[in-house]
C-alpha cells in the first residue's frame, strides 16, 4: 500500500470519529445506517465471501438477536450488555443448526442458499404468532429522553448510537482481516475455490463451514441488538423478512465479495445512492410510490452487468493496492 | 357424509384447483432451471405482470380472461426469449450470487414499474359465471377456479408432450442434460437456452391469467410467489417437470388444509416446514430425476 492511501484512509477515519460534532442530526443518520451495512456486510462477507456458502437468510440472525435482547430488557428490565449475550449464544445456536443440517446433508449451492430462506420465512412466520412477543402487532422498548446518555442500557442521543456502531464496524472490520490471515482464512479459501480439492488435502471441511456460519451470525446477532435498541420497536414483518437479508448482501456484492474493504465501500455507496435519488426524486418532482426503488433496480443492474465482481478489485487495480 | 366431512372434502377439491395453477407457475420455473441452470429470482413478478396484463386486458378492451390467456402467453414467450438471449446468457456461467443480482434487478425493476403504473391499490377481475358454483353430487366447486385448473392442467400436458415428441424439444433436453455433448453435435445451445427461458415465462403467464381470476393482485405479491415457486419446486424436484405439478398440488392442498384448521395467515408456514423437511430427507425432492 503506498503512502497516499495510507493517507487517504486515514483521514476518512478521522472524519468518522468527529463526525457527530461536525454534523447534524440528519448527516448522523444516513452515517449511522451507512456503518450499520458496512458491519452486516462484513459479517455476511465472512461467511459467503471467505468460505463460500451464499446465505440469503441473514435476516434470521438479524431478527433473533433483535427479539432476544429485546425481549430481555422489556419482560425483566435486563440492559442490553447482558442481554446481547443471549443473543450471540441463540443465534450461534440457530447457525450451528441450520449449518449442522445442510452440511451432514450434503445440502450445497442452490439447495443451500434456499435452505437459508427457508428457515427465515419459516421464522418470520413464527414470530408473526408469537403473541409473548407482541406477535405481528409488534414489540416497542420504551423511549427515554433522547438527550440523555444512558450507555447502560443503551438508551440515548444519536451521537451515542453512532459511536456504538462505528465500534462494532471498525471490530468487524479487525477481526476480518485478522481472520483472513489467519488458518481458518486459508482453509475457507480452499473451500471456497474448490471443496472437493481442500478435503483431500485433509481439511474437515464440516467444521470449518460450520465455523464460518456459526462466526456469521453471532456478529449479525449483535446488528440485531442494534437496531433494537436504535429503532425502539420490532416487527417480525421487517426484521426477519427477505428484503433485510438483501440488503445485507447488496453492499458487499456491490463492494466487491471476499475482499475487507467491499463490504464497507459498497455500503457507502448504497447509503450515499438511497439518499441522492431520494433527493434527485424530490427535486424533479416525481414523488410518485415506487420511482426510487425504480432507479435503485436500474443501478443495481448496471452495476451487475458493467462490474461483475463489484467496485473495489477495480479500484483497487487503479490504486494499485493488494486487495 | 357428514357436515364436517363435506366441508373437509370442499376445501381439499379447491386446495387441488388451486394448486393446478400454482403447479404451472412452478413448471416455468423447473423448465428454465432445468434447462438454462438459471435460478429465476424474478419469477413471481414475472407471474404478477402477466396478472395485471390480464386485469388491464379485462378493464380496457373487456377482454375475457380466458381469451386473454393466447396474447399474454404470446408476449411472454417474446419477452423472455429475448430476455436470456440479450441479459442473462452472459451470466449462466458466472456465480450463483452474481446470477441472483442480476435476476433480483430485474425482480426491483419489474415490481416498482408494476407499482408507478397502476398504483398500490388491489385490482381484481369480477364476471358474473366466475361466481356461479357447480354441484357433483353433494359437492360445490367453483366455477372459476375449475375452469383455471382446467387451462393450467392442459397447458401443462401440451408443454410435455412439447418435449417429448417433438425435434425442438428433445434438443432442449439434449442442451440441459449435456450441454457441451449438445454442442458437440452441432445445436446452439444458447439459442435453446433463449427458448427455455421463453417457453418457461409462457407457462408463469397463462399461471398468470388463471391466477388473476382467483386473487386480488397489488403490485407487492411478486416476492411471494417467488418463493412459493421455489418452495413447489423444491419439494417437487428442481428441474423435474412432473415434480413441480405435483409439488404444487401438494401446497395447494396443505395451504388449504391450514387455512381451514389453523389461521389463514400461517398457511406458508406449513409450506415451508415442508421445504425444510423435504430438503433435508430427500435433497432433490420427492420426484428428483432429471427434466
Amino acid at each position: 500500500m503506498n503512502r497516499r492511501v495510507i493517507f487517504v484512509f486515514a483521514a476518512l477515519g478521522g472524519v468518522l470519529l468527529c463526525l457527530p460534532s461536525i454534523a447534524n442530526n440528519y448527516v448522523l443518520s444516513v452515517a449511522t445506517l451507512f456503518l450499520f451495512f458496512a458491519y452486516t456486510g462484513q459479517a455476511w462477507n465472512i461467511m459467503t465471501g471467505f468460505a463460500g456458502q451464499l446465505s440469503l437468510g441473514h435476516s434470521l440472525y438479524l431478527g433473533i438477536g433483535a427479539y432476544a435482547s429485546a425481549a430481555l430488557y422489556f419482560h425483566f428490565g435486563i440492559g442490553p450488555w447482558a442481554g446481547l449475550w443471549l443473543s450471540i449464544v441463540l443465534c450461534g445456536l440457530v447457525g450451528s443448526v441450520v449449518g449442522a443440517l445442510a452440511f451432514r446433508y450434503g445440502i450445497s449451492g442452490v439447495y443451500f442458499t434456499l435452505l437459508t430462506i427457508a428457515f427465515a420465512e419459516f421464522t418470520r412466520i413464527g414470530f408473526d404468532h408469537w403473541d409473548w412477543l407482541g406477535g405481528s402487532g409488534g414489540l416497542f422498548l420504551k423511549v427515554t429522553r433522547r438527550d440523555q446518555i444512558d450507555l447502560l442500557n443503551l438508551r440515548g442521543t444519536p451521537a451515542m448510537f453512532y459511536y456504538v456502531i462505528l465500534a462494532l464496524a471498525a471490530t468487524a472490520l479487525a477481526l476480518s482481516a485478522w481472520l483472513l490471515r489467519s488458518r481458518a482464512g486459508y482453509y475457507w479459501q480452499a473451500i471456497r475455490e474448490n471443496e472437493e480439492a481442500a478435503q483431500a488435502l485433509g481439511i474437515n471441511t464440516f467444521r470449518w463451514k460450520m465455523l464460518a456460519v456459526v462466526t456469521s451470525a453471532a456478529m449479525t446477532s449483535l446488528a440485531g441488538v442494534f437496531s433494537a435498541f436504535y429503532y425502539n420497536n420490532l416487527f417480525p414483518e421487517q426484521i426477519f423478512s427477505i428484503n433485510r437479508s438483501i440488503e445485507t448482501i447488496l453492499g458487499p456484492i456491490i463492494g466487491g465479495i471476499g475482499t475487507l474493504i467491499g463490504p464497507i465501500l459498497g455500503a457507502a455507496l448504497l447509503t450515499l445512492l438511497a439518499d441522492g435519488v431520494t433527493e434527485l426524486v424530490a427535486a424533479l418532482g416525481w414523488e410518485v410510490a415506487g420511482v426510487k426503488q425504480l432507479i435503485y433496480g436500474v443501478i443495481l443492474f448496471a452495476v451487475v452487468t458493467l462490474l461483475p465482481h463489484g467496485v473495489w478489485p477495480v479500484l483497487a487495480r487503479k490504486l494499485k493496492v493488494s486487495r | 357424509m357428514s357436515l364436517d366431512l363435506l366441508n373437509l372434502a370442499n376445501v381439499i377439491i379447491s386446495g387441488v384447483l388451486t394448486g393446478l395453477v400454482y403447479g404451472l407457475m412452478a413448471l416455468g420455473l423447473s423448465v428454465i432451471f432445468g434447462v438454462a441452470r438459471v435460478v429465476n429470482f424474478a419469477h413471481g413478478e414475472m407471474m404478477t405482470i402477466a396478472m395485471y396484463l390480464t386485469v388491464a386486458l379485462f378493464a380496457g378492451l373487456n377482454l375475457d380472461p380466458f381469451l386473454a390467456v393466447l396474447p399474454v402467453a404470446a408476449v411472454f414467450l417474446v419477452f423472455g426469449y429475448a430476455l436470456q438471449a440479450t441479459v442473462i446468457n452472459p451470466f449462466v456461467t458466472r456465480p450463483d450470487h452474481s446470477q441472483f443480482m442480476l435476476l433480483l434487478a430485474i425482480a426491483v425493476i419489474m415490481t416498482n414499474s408494476l407499482l408507478i403504473v397502476f398504483g398500490p391499490d388491489a385490482r381484481s377481475i369480477r364476471l358474473d359465471y366466475l361466481l356461479e358454483s357447480i354441484e357433483l353430487g353433494p359437492l360445490l366447486i367453483d366455477r372459476g377456479k375449475l375452469y383455471a385448473a382446467l387451462v393450467a392442467f392442459g397447458t401443462s400436458m401440451t408443454l410435455f408432450g412439447f418435449f417429448r415428441f417433438t425435434l425442438t424439444g428433445t434438443a432442449i433436453r439434449a442442451c440441459a442434460d449435456n450441454w457441451l455433448g449438445a454442442k458437440v453435435v452441432g445445436l446452439d445451445v444458447k439459442r435453446f437456452y433463449a427458448l427455455a427461458f421463453g417457453l418457461g415465462a409462457a407457462c408463469v403467464a397463462v399461471a398468470g391469467c388463471m391466477m388473476s381470476l382467483l386473487v386480488d393482485v397489488t403490485p407487492a405479491l411478486g416476492p411471494a410467489y417467488t418463493l412459493l415457486a421455489f418452495v413447489i419446486v423444491i419439494v417437487g424436484g428442481l428441474g423435474s417437470m412432473s415434480g413441480a405439478l405435483i409439488g404444487g398440488v401438494l401446497i395447494g392442498v396443505s395451504e388449504a388444509l391450514a387455512g381451514l384448521f389453523i389461521t389463514p395467515s400461517a398457511k406458508s408456514m406449513f409450506s415451508f416446514a415442508l421445504l425444510i423437511l423435504v430438503l433435508l430427507i430427500r435433497p432433490r425432492g420427492l420426484i428428483g430425476n432429471k427434466l
